[in-house]
């Protein structure tokens, strides 16, 4: 046995290559103080400044944030918002008054911003049916929009669009006033464009929505196709946290500073249940996006711990130019040294 | 043919004790009952008897599976798999309205993993296969039928088949002898394979088919022969067999196992009787003890950690959704009203909120599932293969001579061998060749032989005085020594006294002539006479043997003939100077046993003179010696202690010639005791010869070196200085064993030797009583009190090194459960520990000792089949693939071809490989734990509903694709420092022995390190994102513009992460790294542009939404830095200040210090302590005696 595989290769010797015997050229790097105190400073040298041009471009963003539920909502009523929210009768307008502290510069963006308000949860977010969305032809698809996936009891009615996401559709309105004048608001292309393109059909139209027992929020109209529904759209991208804000629409006139706005708001949508709050905000947008202090600032702090380090680790280096390491602490000595 | 018909001798004449003559016992009359039902009709394949028997086959199977089971047996063993298992439900889960994600995304990691097990599985066991087809396809001559003989394959071979089988081929069943190619039907086996053991065996036919030496024979032979049912049994058979209507009784002598190959005999015809796997040596193969490394037991027990912290999230997620699901609904109140809470479906229910919670923790029990890396026992599996293959591939540990490179054989134990903290070592063939050289001998009261053994030299070295013989220097000369390695092998003896007929002119010519004489006939060597050359080459039993054998012939006596009745040697006369021709004629063989430890023979010489030579251990020998034959026994018991402090094994020659009557009582008494049936057979014979080997005539001792092989007392020198304790456990005498120990220095002079033994005169006269209960009672008390003293002496003082020596005797009783922790302490607390004397047993015991114990990792080594309990014991076994068969490399889990290559082995791919696997597994938890603490932070944030932020594909492809491939490349390739510094500082191996890179505090330190970047990650990404918009368009960031940042970040952490910690970047570490990322990007293209129904929420998530928004990228770098700032940190601390050990090296290397003694020594501190062995210890402590001499000497006497 041994002399045929002898014969089939003529030696068991391994072949030498630099990858079998793990010579690869390498580079090995080791935390020198040089790359240690480079490496933080480079960090610090590059989050200062980029800290710095965040804060000034979150500083150039000018917001005004308005939370009106409790303040929309009558005296009368203020043990009771259930009642007040639920019943058709009562009066829903409310005027609020804002300031605008500097000069806007179009377009600014209107959103409505609700907290406390779970769009995450599970069964929310699933509560819903792409297919239906999309294709007329699957308007059946309604399994997982239960229970607001037909007229109550009717299979073969189904809701266009089901499911609780779009059954609880934001259904606040707001106008705004330059004094008496009214400001246009644009609520064209505030949805996404891959969305409003594939993932809601041009020639599906809303059906029996809101037409069941319990109204749950805003309605459709039911002649246009929901790929130009965009507050639907809009409302049904799910938020990812409990608190967040959505585009309502954009004014496309500049503001100037210390200008009042009036805002005339329907106030329809039940956030009194729930103990949720809502708000409305103008605010502009640069490259950053909208206000947004949290990064510069967060990037000013590393880039100054950063900086503190290095000069920590300078010091240290000084102090201990050339610290052996030394061995006794090692696991093994520190055994042998208590034997 | 021809030398086959030279050779018909009745060799079985010679062999007393092994070759007697079958009777029918009681166990003959068991056949045909249970257990002995087996009949083989021989030689009658066509009759419809023989074609009724459904015996096995000859077909051999050693593969796991068959295609047929391959896959219900391999996903079985998956899945037993605590976190396969694991998946396996949640995948089936998934399927449910449960999961939180789609079944798909869910199953098809689990497919990838099992997969890839599954295949790793097919290919080992597809290469068995491909032995098992070589085996099965060996071709054999049958008969066919009409004495006409053909070759068939070994599995077509049937029960009852008449084979032929020729010199050097394996037997291909389990034969039943008939004939053989010598006229007495005998034949020599070798049963390497078997047992290990290098001596042929001797097996015979019955005599009445011993006749049939044809071919053409076997037309009319017909036999029926009846036997016991297959066993494992290797060393019984009975059965009868029916031939010419005669009943005969069969033995083992008859059976010729499967896998023992004939030797020395041309041919064999021999009936099969055992096929396939009926067969012994099939029967006897059992599964080798599955061994699991330490690592890999930790790590189940992290696993099981994580599946802990995975309940307990779920469970606290659950508590507080079934609250706040409770408390949607207050009456007829809906809160939450957008969730529909009065119409809601069990899962949700807030009327039944505890059962929704009880659902939801089985929910979030799958989504909590990613912090259980679902590849890492794939990717453990995968890494070690690939290990494995580096380390069969080291061009350093490949044995040029043997062409042997180092074999793997196990893959599942790689990073044990960096955390081994006891090699238990066997010495002949492992520390010594095993191959024997007659160096010196002591005739007549005189030594000869000027050789100098290894130990001699080792000596010399140590106490630093030159060597010189011969007037040469021998120490500068070992270079010279190295090459001009004697031109015969198994011969160094250099003396112009003796050598080239000198011998003449001593004093003691006549003893001279004698002692030779005796070298030449005292053996059952058989000589093998190469025609053409005329030189003569020897089979023997045992090295020594041969060495004497080939002593005598250098010497000018040269054994050149046996027949059955004499042997015949060429002898130089001194007289005439003429080669003349000497034939003794053999009477007797008297073997050697261990218990009789001598052998001898009677002969007549030409003079018909009866002359009985003996030879023997010096223990019973000197006792032998007749009043007058004890002339030189002092000054040959002085060479004898002198021979063994060299480490030399020691024979006494001794002869005495008999009288007529005298060896006729003693044949008579003899041949009766060897014809004797009863159960004390043995005894009578040990009787008889007892009688006869006494009045012995002292003629002189042998002194034969046990080489050690290359490299040994350097690797050794290594192993000690990085920490490991070396035990020797050995077969051989005490003398010996403690003179390889010095020799390999394990021990040295200023060592105080504890020598536990039962030689002390009471024991010796307990035995005499032969009270076995006494004996056993007495000794274990000497054993005990000798052990204790051990101790005391061990605590009195412990700077000294202390060396531990037990015999084999006492070792049987410091075994015994009440006294062996004592030994354990005793031997753990001496810096060398030689085991003498023992048993395969006993090492095997002693083994599990030290592992149990001590609990710490152990290795043995060895080679021969007594080491086959030691490795498996072991918690690694490495077999030395040399010449003592394969027996120990079948057994073990790592074979190499040289001791020395241990160090290679144990420092470089040990300390990698240890290394590696614990840096990849605690970066397995890292990154899950990071991933892990993402979803579950999310989840806080989506009232605990189960609701992940991540697409499904984001999630299930994590751990497979854009994380895996850089923990596997570390695993594979990471290198702290280079095999050169792994040498130069074996102190590192101590890494891996006191297991600092997988000790439970860098565990949790990698973990805590994951829980510190999965918070950063999830709190810096969602506010730096929320709520605000945030991108120019106004827009803001949904769940899917969220998920997909924080997964970036993820990504890119773990990634980065792995950067940071690996030291050794290769192209293949950039690939990887870099790669994950890439890949990721790449995914969330290609994912993105399919179909909405297929991508989803991520549907153009990147080209239209991610890439295009600044925020999205400033986020990604801010994060990404700000959570690996901590470690940055703690590394750059830790490395400067409070490096571990292999950080001194990197320094070291680093600053270019290697040249610096001062630097290097420092770090090499306590590499060396007072009670290291090996030889830059020894020189150290020499150097430190030599001072302290010197004062001695220098002081007035």
């Amino acid at each position: 046995m041994d002399a045929s595989t002898r014969t089939r290769s003529n030696s068991n010797k391994p072949k030498y290559s630099r990858f079998t015997q793990q010579e690869l050229p390498a580079w090995k790097p080791i935390l020198t103080p040089k790359w240690v105190i480079t490496s933080f400073v480079i960090i610090a040298i590059l989050f200062t400044p980029t800290g710095l041009l965040c804060l000034w471009a979150s500083e150039h963003v000018v917001e005004i944030i308005d939370r009106y539920d409790d303040d929309c909502l009558p005296d009368s009523y203020s043990t009771n918002p259930d009642l007040y929210i639920q019943s058709r009768s009562t009066n829903k307008t409310c005027v609020r008054t804002l300031k605008v502290p500097r000069k806007m510069t179009a377009p600014i963006f209107i959103y409505y911003q609700l907290d406390n308000f779970y769009q995450n949860h599970r069964r929310y977010v699933k509560s819903r049916s792409d297919k239906q969305l999309r294709d007329p032809d699957e308007a059946d698809e309604t399994e997982d929009c239960k229970p607001q996936d037909h007229l109550s009891g009717n299979d073969d009615e189904p809701i266009v669009p089901c499911g609780l996401v779009a059954w609880s559709l934001f259904n606040d309105t707001y106008k705004f006033f330059k004094g008496n004048k009214a400001i246009d608001i644009d609520k064209k292309n505030i949805a996404w464009e891959s969305d409003k393109k594939y993932k809601f059909g041009s020639n599906v139209y809303p059906k029996n929505f809101q037409k069941g027992g319990l109204i749950g929020g805003g309605e459709l109209d039911d002649t246009k196709p929901l790929s130009e529904q965009e507050d639907l759209i809009v409302w049904m991208k799910t938020a990812a946290l409990p608190s967040f804000r959505k585009l309502y629409g954009k004014i496309n006139t500049n503001l100037e500073a210390n200008e009042t706005i009036t805002v005339v708001i329907q106030n329809n949508y039940n956030t009194y249940e729930f103990g949720g709050e809502k708000k409305v905000a103008l605010s502009t947008a640069n490259w950053i996006g909208g206000k947004n202090d949290f990064l510069g600032i967060s990037f000013l702090a590393t880039g100054g711990v950063c900086f503190f380090v290095a000069v920590s680790f300078i010091l240290l280096y000084v102090l201990k130019p050339r610290p052996l390491g030394d061995p006794t602490h090692l696991s093994w000595n520190r055994n042998q040294a208590a034997q | 043919m021809g030398t086959g018909r030279k050779r018909r001798l009745h060799f079985s004449k010679i062999y007393s004790f092994k070759c007697g003559r079958n009777r029918f016992d009681d166990d003959h009359s068991q056949i045909g009952g249970p257990g002995f039902s087996r009949v083989v009709y021989c030689n009658e394949t066509g009759v419809a008897e023989a074609a009724s028997q459904s015996y096995a086959d000859n077909y051999v199977r050693s593969t796991k599976y068959t295609p047929m089971t391959f896959l219900p047996k391999s996903l079985f063993e998956q899945f037993r798999r605590v976190a396969n298992f694991y998946f396996l439900v949640t995948g089936i889960l998934s399927f449910t309205k449960l999961a939180p994600y789609s079944a798909v995304s869910a199953i098809l990691p689990l497919i990838v993993v099992i997969g890839a097990t599954m295949v790793k599985e097919g290919i080992e066991d597809w290469q068995r296969q491909k032995q098992d087809y070589e085996v099965n396809n060996r071709k054999v001559k049958v008969h066919r039928g009409g004495g006409v003989f053909e070759s068939r394959e070994w599995k077509n071979l049937r029960v009852g088949d008449v084979v032929k089988v020729v010199k050097d081929e394996f037997f291909p069943a389990d034969l039943l002898i008939l004939s053989s190619s010598y006229e007495d039907a005998v034949c020599y086996v070798e049963t390497m394979n078997l047992d290990g053991e290098t001596n042929l065996k001797l097996k015979q036919s019955l005599e009445a088919t011993s006749t049939i030496h044809d071919d053409s024979d076997f037309n009319h032979f017909k036999a029926t022969v009846k036997c016991e049912d297959p066993n494992a049994s290797l060393y019984t058979f009975v059965g009868t067999m029916e031939y010419q209507e005669q009943q005969y009784a069969l033995s083992p002598q008859q059976l010729l196992l499967r896998d023992s190959k004939l030797r020395n005999t041309d041919y064999i015809y021999g009936a099969v009787i055992f096929t396939g796997h009926d067969t012994k040596v099939i029967q006897n193969s059992t599964e080798a003890p599955s061994k699991r490394s330490g690592i890999e037991r930790r790590t189940d027990r992290i696993i099981y950690f994580l599946f802990f912290i995975l309940f307990l999230m779920a469970f606290l997620g659950s508590v507080y959704f079934g609250v706040v699901t409770k408390r949607d609904l207050d009456g007829d109140r809906q809160r939450r009203w957008y969730l529909g809470p009065d119409r809601s479906d069990i899962f949700f229910d807030p009327k039944r909120a505890p059962a929704a919670a009880v659902y939801h923790f089985l929910t979030a029990l799958l989504l909590y599932g990613y912090l259980i890396p679902i590849s890492l026992y794939v990717s453990i599996e995968i890494v070690k293969v690939l290990q494995t293959i580096f380390i069969n591939n080291d061009i350093h540990m490949y044995y040029e001579e043997a062409d042997k490179p180092a074999h793997a054989r196990t893959s599942n134990l790689t990073e044990e061998l960096g955390q081994i903290d006891t090699i238990l070592s066997d010495k002949t063939g492992t520390l010594t060749c095993n191959s024997m050289e007659f160096i010196k001998c002591s005739v007549a009261g005189t030594a000869y032989g000027r050789g100098v053994t290894e130990v001699e030299r080792a000596m010399a070295k140590r106490t630093g005085s030159p060597l010189i013989v011969n007037g040469r220097d021998q120490l500068l000369d070992d270079h010279n020594d190295e090459d001009s390695t004697l031109s015969v092998k198994g011969y160094n003896f250099e003396d112009e006294r003796v050598t080239n007929g000198y011998w003449f002119h001593e004093p003691h010519s006549d003893v001279i002539q004698k002692f030779f004489r005796l070298l030449a006939i005292c053996h059952t060597a058989i000589p093998d006479l190469d025609e053409e050359t005329g030189k003569v080459t020897y089979e023997a039993e045992s090295p020594d043997e041969a060495a004497f054998v080939i002593a005598a012939r250098e010497l000018g006596f040269e054994f050149y003939k046996r027949t059955q009745t004499t042997v015949s040697f060429m002898e130089l006369d001194p007289v005439s100077k003429k080669r003349v021709e000497r034939t003794y004629e053999l009477l007797n063989v008297l073997e050697f046993n261990s218990a009789r430890k001598r052998m001898s023979v009677i002969v007549r010489d030409e003079d018909g003179k009866l002359l009985l030579l003996c030879k023997g251990a010096d223990s019973v020998m000197f006792d032998r010696l007749a009043k007058n034959g004890r002339e030189f026994e002092e000054s040959t018991k002085e060479h004898v202690n002198e021979y063994a402090d060299a480490g030399l094994r020691t024979l006494i020659l001794a002869y005495r010639e008999l009288n007529e009557e005298e060896y006729k009582e003693f044949n008579e008494k003899f041949t009766e005791a060897k014809n004797s049936v009863s159960a004390d057979r043995d005894e009578l014979i040990d009787q008889a010869t007892e009688e006869i080997e006494k009045d012995l005539i002292l003629l002189g001792a042998t002194a034969v070196e046990d080489k050690l092989q290359k490299g040994v007392p350097e690797c050794i020198d290594k192993l000690a200085q990085a920490g490991i304790k070396i035990w020797v456990l050995t077969g051989d005498k005490m003398e010996t064993a403690i003179n390889i120990g010095f020799a390999c220095s394990l021990l040295r002079q200023g060592m105080k030797q504890i020598i536990i033994t039962l030689e002390s005169p009471e024991i010796i006269a307990a035995e005499k009583d032969g009270d076995k209960n006494v004996i056993s009672k007495v000794s274990k008390e000497s054993v005990k009190k000798q052990i204790l003293a051990g101790k005391a002496q061990l605590t009195a003082s412990t700077s000294d090194p202390f060396a531990l020596i037990i015999d084999g005797k006492s070792l049987a009783y410091a075994l015994h459960d009440d006294i062996k922790s004592t030994f354990l302490e005793l031997a753990v607390g001496c810096a060398s520990v030689i085991c003498c004397r023992s048993s395969p047993k006993q090492k095997a015991l002693v083994t599990r000792l030290v592992k149990e114990g001590t609990g710490k990792t152990t290795l043995a080594i060895g080679d021969g089949a007594n080491d086959v309990g030691m490795l498996q014991e072991a918690d690694i076994g490495v077999g030395i693939s040399g010449v003592e068969g394969m027996q120990a490399v079948m057994s073990s889990d790592i074979a190499i071809a040289q001791f020395r290559f241990l160090e290679r082995l144990l420092l470089v791919h040990g300390h990698w490989c240890y290394r590696r696997i614990s840096s990849m597994i605690c970066y397995f938890f890292y990154k899950n734990i990071v991933f892990g603490t993402t979803v579950f932070l999310y989840e806080a944030y989506a009232s605990f509903s189960g609701q992940p932020a991540y697409n499904d594909w984001y999630l299930s492809l994590y751990n497979v694709f854009f994380t895996s491939l850089p923990a596997i490349a570390l695993g594979v390739f990471d290198q702290d420092v280079s095999a050169r510094f792994c040498l130069k500082f074996p102190l590192l191996y101590q890494e891996g022995v006191q297991n600092t890179l997988f000790r439970w505090r860098r565990i949790f330190g990698w973990m805590l390190n994951g829980l510190v970047s999965g918070v950063i990650i999830f709190f810096l990404c969602t506010r730096a994102l929320d709520p605000e918009s945030y991108r120019k368009n106004g827009k803001t960031a949904g769940m899917e513009v969220v998920g997909a940042t924080i997964y970036t970040c993820v990504v890119w952490v773990a990634n980065c992460q792995m950067a940071l910690a690996v030291s050794y970047f290769t192209l293949i570490q950039h690939v990887f790294i870099w790669g994950g990322i890439i890949l990721w990007y790449l995914f969330l293209l290609a994912y993105g542009a399919m179909p909405t129904s297929i991508s989803t929420t991520a549907y153009n998530v990147f080209v239209e939404t991610l890439a295009p928004a600044p925020s999205y990228w400033v986020v990604t770098l801010f994060v990404v830095i700000a959570a690996l700032v901590p470690y940055f940190c703690y590394k750059a601390v830790q490395m400067r200040f409070f490096p571990a050990y292999h950080g001194m090296i990197q320094w070291i290397r680093y600053e270019g210090n290697t040249d610096d003694p001062e630097y290097v020594n420092m770090v090499r501190q306590r590499s060396i302590r007072t009670t290291t062995v090996g030889y830059t210890a020894r020189s150290i402590a020499r150097d430190n005696n030599l001072y302290h001499l010197n004062l001695e000497l220098q002081a007035p006497k």
